[in-house]
């Protein structure tokens, strides 16, 4: 009996093609979107989780020197007195693109079950001179010297290898730190007695880089959820007409003896079907979507953050289960209305697929008021403001307020737009669209959110770039930059630059705590240059003058921010003395904070900076490049030309957006695709609406011509609402969630010209949606018009 | 000569014989002509190809001596704008207007409302409580009345009406043929009606009976 039902209500579903494509197309497409964001959202935590485990020996603490390296000597004494510590070479070693994370470790003493330990090495024959990377570190070290062992579980951007091969690239300096083992003797002498320079450092974990790159994951996974929410608004207008045009089936089969109840279950497998269908394409589309993007949104997240992501999708199980699930979900989700109207159904409810179309104005007061709470919790989110979920609880609300009082607002649009028409056919026109509007609501819906995201996140990346290009030209003052081996060959260069140059600015930096958290100090030398270049967002009138004399420090912007830090302010710098800050610029890119002070200061305080990085001014860089590698011998990749700085700079900011650029047109072709099949449903039920017209004399040309107007005039007026929407989306970016998540806030910068490109594309996107239903119309065989007065429906 | 319509065929395909099979007939102007005949006999066809809303398959209609099949889409489209004006069985109303939009709106498209007296029309009708109203919360008789109001607001020298009253019960008929007839008297067009009713076909001038494809006086 259930395979009669069934039969009898799939029929339908094949009668109807078109129908059915539309079902799965949305569904597959909610669900490609959603679970593409979920693949790369995995796969870079799983890179962060990787990376903190292989670093700190898997969440152990360390014996730590905060003058330098750990003499061998110290490490045998330790071991002598029972200490169980297993020693660790930390550097860095050139590789294609930068540089790789060079681990020096000793499998033997090293704690087992980590990601260095000796059972990790089991069956790696060549480990004793090799460095052990994964493929894709292995391919930028094709260059090395080295054997190398692949061996796909090493984090990206990082290479393991024995004590002695570490040694032997990094020099013989002494050990890094020493990993203190899980299980140490319970009676040992205390550190003091043995190494009092020495101090523990409790494991860092991965939480530093979740944190900072939480911000960004929340971007995408809501980009996910809106790209879910517009596609699930396809799925409902299917099942919604599936539904009611099924309703003289449900009438027959509850007058042959079938339960309600059992009418629905039958139903719910139905759905079920298409959504294990529709969802195993969906998850097909998701990962070509997610590993599409995935090499961008590794460079974003290299380029913002300094997270090493690796470019290639590994999916679990549990990705592709929670794939149907979400799929099964949405169908739900959105059959929902319809599945309860049929277990309430009497019997013999007749057909009314208009009124299925058609809202009721309650309905839009209702949506208005909910609207109006969602405009409410945003001005409170913005009061109370929270930090970062507060940003978001901004963002969505506004959507959603937006999103809701849409319809209300079109309708006393088009009131106000019909004064203007004359003549019969345009009243009818302003009447019947306003009358459309219920039918068309979601689907509009969803082209606002777009075109709001598409505004809003156009904006922000716009006023980014013009804000980004114009802080580089200033900030990179220096023409050339080099990099040197020691402290001989600096000196050397030095002399050779005395002469060839117009200035040698040293740009000498150490890392350190500051206020509980990571930072870079960096010095900078007495030259006017600085003044005339450095963009300071507050500082005191003389702040060059006085750190000139050696006094006090800028911080940059994150900083300041961070800790409430302004010009006046007293700050505790590592080594335990106080430095009074000047000044603070801004720094944009950076996750880091970041403390400028005097070049003798640094020196004096940090006798270990890294001395070995220079800006040199020159009036002809690229001779002087030449002259570097030719006379002076210093290798090609120690020298980067301020124009080949600046470009990649911006590379690494286009590739950073080039993902939400990404998202945001697959986000606008899903809503155009919903218009599409909004127009398709309510076409078929416009005919009632339609035929009186044609009766009484006006051409199905001229009707069809009607039709695609009104798509066009209701996606002009959706984008002319969906821009004040998308500039105060903007703002919460620009001067809420970017401040929140980066730390810096950027001037918002006005582009008229994005918007009517964009204004152009939704036209576009509607007149095409409109098009296929107008010829439709328009070849539409009079008998089906004039059946509409003779058969009852 | 209003309406002259001669040997005139239609076939639809699947179906074995002809709905029309030769039907010759004619309307004066001023003349009221009910329509009768068998359901299925084909009088809604007869009367949808005489308004250009479905082609012909042979013979020939011509409304004031223009021939309909010597006419583009736009040709027809204009005629029944301008000369004809007709009233369904049902869902005659375009339900995203009001009733006084409704009435007004053929004479608009044909433009000649110089002369429509909207209230004069209304109370006419009886609809004078109802102007600001939807279609879907009028009842059937009142809505029938609407699109006889609005066929005749235009003054069309043609008006058919394709069983106006058949979703009606019989007083209400007879108040809507009456008003029919009356309007159409008043403006001194040539009226088609097509009708079941025995008693409503005996109110006209003069009757033709539509059986097996042919007009049996
Ligand atoms: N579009 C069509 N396709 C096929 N056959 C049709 C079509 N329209 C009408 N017919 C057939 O033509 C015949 C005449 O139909 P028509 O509607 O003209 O009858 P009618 O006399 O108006 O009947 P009733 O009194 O029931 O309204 C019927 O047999 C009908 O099945
Ligand atoms: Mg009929």
């Amino acid at each position: 009996m259930t395979g009669a039902i069934l039969t009898a209500l799939m029929s339908h579903w094949f009668r109807r093609p078109f129908q059915m494509a539309t079902l799965i197309l949305g569904l597959a497409l909610a669900t490609a979107l959603w679970s593409g964001v979920q693949a790369i959202n995995a796969e870079a935590r799983k890179s962060y989780g990787e990376a903190a485990d292989a670093l700190t020996g898997g969440g152990l603490s360390d014996l730590v020197d905060p003058s330098g390296p750990i003499p061998h000597e110290t490490f045998i004494r330790l071991r002598r007195a029972g200490w169980l510590v297993s020693p660790v070479i930390d550097g860095w070693i050139a590789a294609d693109r930068g540089r790789v994370r060079l681990l020096g470790v000793d499998p033997f003493t090293a704690p087992r079950n980590t990601a260095i330990g000796a059972d990790r090495f089991e069956g790696e024959t060549d480990i004793g001179t090799a460095l052990i990377v994964n493929p894709a570190t292995a391919r930028r070290l094709t260059g090395a010297d080295r054997p190398l062992v692949v061996d796909s579980a090493v984090a990206p951007g990082l290479a393991l290898a024995d004590l002695t091969v570490a040694r032997e690239i990094l020099g013989d300096t002494g050990y890094s730190r020493l990993i203190l083992l899980p299980d140490q003797p319970l009676v040992r002498p205390p550190l003091n007695e043995i190494a009092p320079e020495l101090a523990i450092e409790a494991p860092e974990t991965a939480g530093d880089l979740a944190r900072l790159t939480d911000s960004f994951h929340l971007n995408l996974t809501a980009f996910g959820l809106l790209s879910f929410a517009v596609g699930l608004f396809i799925v409902n207008g299917a099942v919604g007409l599936a539904f009611e045009q099924r309703r003289p089936v449900f009438r027959t089969l509850r007058a042959l003896g079938v339960t309600s109840r059992r009418l629905v279950v039958i139903l719910m497998l139905e759905l079920l079907a298409f959504a294990a269908v529709a969802g195993a394409l969906g998850i097909v589309l998701g990962y070509l979507i997610a590993s599409a993007l995935l090499p961008d949104v590794a460079a974003t997240l290299r380029g913002l953050y300094g997270a090493t992501v690796e470019g290639a999708l590994t999916l679990s199980p549990a990705w592709w289960l929670s794939g149907l699930a979400i799929a099964a979900a949405g169908t739900g989700l959105a059959a929902l209305g319809g599945l309860v109207q049929v277990a309430r159904m009497p019997p013999l409810a007749p057909a009314r697929p208009r009124a299925w179309a058609m809202v009721s104005r309650g309905t839009m007061r209702w949506q208005l008021g909910l609207a109006c709470a969602f405009a409410l919790t945003a001005l409170m989110a913005l009061g109370i403001g929270g930090g970062l979920t507060g940003g978001f609880i901004l963002l969505g609300s506004l959507l959603m307020a937006a999103a809701l009082a849409l319809p209300a607002a079109l309708s006393g649009l088009l009131h106000l737009v019909s004064r203007f028409g004359q003549g019969p056919i345009a009243d009818w026109f302003w009447a019947d669209t306003r009358q459309q509007l219920p039918g068309l609501s979601l689907a509009l819906m969803a082209l606002l959110l777009a075109l709001a995201a598409n505004i809003g996140v156009g904006t922000m990346v716009a006023s980014f770039r013009d804000t980004f290009t114009g802080w580089l030209d200033q900030r990179l003052v220096s023409d050339l930059y080099v990099t040197t081996e020691d402290e001989a060959e600096s000196s050397l260069l030095q002399g050779f630059l005395a002469s060839r140059s117009d200035a040698v600015l040293p740009i000498w930096h150490t890392e350190g705590e500051v206020r509980g958290a990571p930072a870079e100090i960096y010095g900078v030398a007495d030259h006017p240059v600085y003044a005339e270049n450095w963009p300071l967002l507050a500082g005191t009138p003389d702040v060059w003058a006085r750190i000139a004399t050696g006094e006090g420090a800028l911080v940059n912007e994150q900083l300041a921010r961070r800790e409430n830090l302004g010009p006046g302010d007293r700050l505790d710098m590592p080594g335990g003395w106080q430095a009074e800050v000047l000044g603070v610029y801004s720094d944009y890119g950076n996750p880091l904070g970041q403390v400028v002070v005097p070049l003798e200061v640094l020196v004096a305080r940090y006798p270990n900076a890294d001395r070995d990085d220079f800006g040199i001014l020159a009036a002809d860089p690229e001779g002087l490049r030449t002259a570097l590698i030719e006379e002076f011998g210093l290798p090609e990749s120690r020298i980067t030309l301020q124009t080949a700085l600046k470009a990649v700079s911006l590379q690494v900011f286009e590739r950073t957006f080039a993902v939400t650029g990404a998202l945001n047109i697959l986000t606008l072709s899903v809503a155009g695709l919903a218009i599409l099949t909004s127009l398709l449903t309510l076409s078929a039920m416009r005919l009632p609406q339609l035929a009186p017209v044609w009766a009484l004399g006006v051409t199905r040309r001229q009707l069809a011509r009607i039709e695609l107007i009104r798509a066009l005039v209701l996606a002009a007026l959706t984008f002319l609402l969906a821009l004040p929407v998308g500039l105060g989306l903007a703002w919460v970016l620009l001067a809420v969630i970017n401040v929140e998540a980066f730390g810096w806030r950027l001037p918002m910068s006005i582009f008229p010209r994005d918007w009517a490109w964009l204004g152009f594309a939704s036209l576009t996107a509607a007149g095409l949606a409109g098009l296929w239903p107008a010829r439709q119309l328009a070849n539409r065989p009079p008998a089906e018009l004039v059946r509409v007065f003779s058969h009852e429906r | 000569m209003l309406l002259c319509v001669e040997t005139l065929e239609k076939h639809f395909p699947g179906t074995a014989a002809p709905v029309l099979d030769g039907v010759s007939m004619s309307l004066e102007a001023g003349e009221v002509v009910a329509l009768t005949g068998e359901s299925g006999s084909g009088k809604s066809t007869l009367l949808h190809i005489v308004a250009g809303l479905e082609p012909a398959d042979g013979g020939s209609v011509r409304i004031e001596g223009a021939e309909l099949a010597g006419m583009d889409d736009a040709g027809r489209a204009r005629l029944r704008r301008t000369s004809i004006g007709i009233v369904f069985q049902q869902f005659n109303l375009i339900p995203s207007l009001t009733v006084a939009q409704n009435l007004a709106f053929q004479a608009r498209l044909a433009e000649r409302t110089e002369g429509l007296d909207l209230p004069r029309l209304a109370a006419a009708l009886g609809l004078t409580d109802h102007l600001a109203k939807y279609p879907e919360e009028l009842s059937g008789g009142q809505q029938q009345r609407v699109a006889i109001g609005r066929a005749i607001a235009p003054r069309p020298r043609l008006l058919m009406a394709d069983e106006p009253t058949g979703n009606l019960d019989e007083s209400t008929g007879k108040a809507v043929f009456d008003l029919l007839l009356g309007q159409a008297r008043e403006t001194g067009a040539g009226l088609l009606i097509v009708t079941h009713s025995e008693r409503l076909a005996a109110a006209a001038d003069r009757r033709l009976h539509l059986s097996r494809g042919k007009i049996a006086t």
